[in-house]
């Protein structure tokens, strides 16, 4: 049976959850069958995709040099 | 990075800690200390006092140790105390200020669409080693309003759950989804001419990114 055609509107309001695997079975069928023939959603979602992948890597935020010497520190001070 | 100790490994360290033995704290709270500093700079933006957030944070849980009750996880607890103590800096240095950068109320987020459809190739995977590029993606995730840049930070750069997400922010999960999905969207909007902002300054349109 063919999926109700969905819009790039309603694509883009589910695209992140899509990403997160947050859509029911029912929607990511239809999203994917308007995902393989729209190039804007396509490019929405791969952008996104990227941009997750980019934010997620560990190197983004570097954690100050010394900083568990200064915290143990504090801890033994404690009274 | 750490791996942190099993449920039982934790309750147990729990336990040494509440029995008087101070070090078993550091192990403890050992490979939470990225995701302290992360929840700390997601709120403050700046290194130097989510460094000092940090450390109150952690004494804070040192000290409030035998009022976890397990209900959450330790870890959510810990990033619940050091949202709360980032907040309350922020409120402390900027009062004046609070009001406008506070939350959108749940329902009122608004709509936001894309406003860039050219290709995207997947990014090289040394991109971060670049302190330009590194910078360029923070200035993007710093200019994002707080309640976008919280979410986003939490989900993306820790990868916590959705739920977790919420259980810290106190905020429902579909307002956590919503924000999300703005959070991404403008992000990836504002990255879209390349890190370097190189591309959108370029005269001829070029279909796929230079990525």
């Amino acid at each position: 049976m063919a999926e109700i055609e969905i819009s790039c509107v309603e694509v883009w309001r589910e695209i992140s959850n899509y990403l997160d695997e947050e859509v029911s079975a029912e929607l990511r069928a239809r999203m994917e069958a308007h995902l393989k023939v729209c190039s804007h959603c396509s490019a929405v979602l791969d952008g996104m995709r990227n941009v997750v992948g980019l934010v997620a890597d560990g190197r983004l935020i570097q954690m100050p040099e010394g900083f568990n010497k200064r915290l143990y520190k504090k801890i033994e001070e404690l009274g | 990075m750490p791996q942190p100790p099993t449920a039982g490994g934790e309750a147990e360290l729990i336990r040494r800690v509440c029995g008087g033995e101070r070090e078993a704290f550091c192990e403890l709270v050992h490979p939470y200390e990225r995701m302290v500093y992360v929840t700390a700079i997601s709120v403050l933006k700046n290194s130097a006092d989510a460094e000092d957030v940090a450390q109150e944070a952690m004494l804070k849980a040192f000290t409030k140790l035998a009022s976890f009750r397990g209900e959450s996880r330790f870890s959510t607890w810990l990033i619940q105390i050091t949202y709360n103590e980032a907040k309350m800096k922020l409120r402390r240095g900027r009062p004046h200020l609070f009001e406008s950068i506070d939350d959108p109320k749940e329902g009122q987020d608004g709509d936001y669409w894309p406003r860039d459809f050219a290709d995207w190739r997947p990014i090289p995977s040394d991109t971060l080693e670049r302190d330009e590029d590194r910078r360029a993606l923070e200035n993007a995730i710093d200019s994002l309003q707080p309640a976008y840049r919280e979410v986003l930070v939490l989900r993306d750069v820790q990868g916590f759950s959705i739920e977790e997400t919420s259980t810290v922010l106190g905020v429902s999960k579909p307002n956590v989804k919503t924000r999300l999905l703005r959070a991404r969207l403008m992000l990836r909007d504002t990255l879209a001419p390349g890190l370097d902002g190189s591309w959108s300054r370029r005269q001829n349109y070029r279909k796929v990114r230079p990525w």
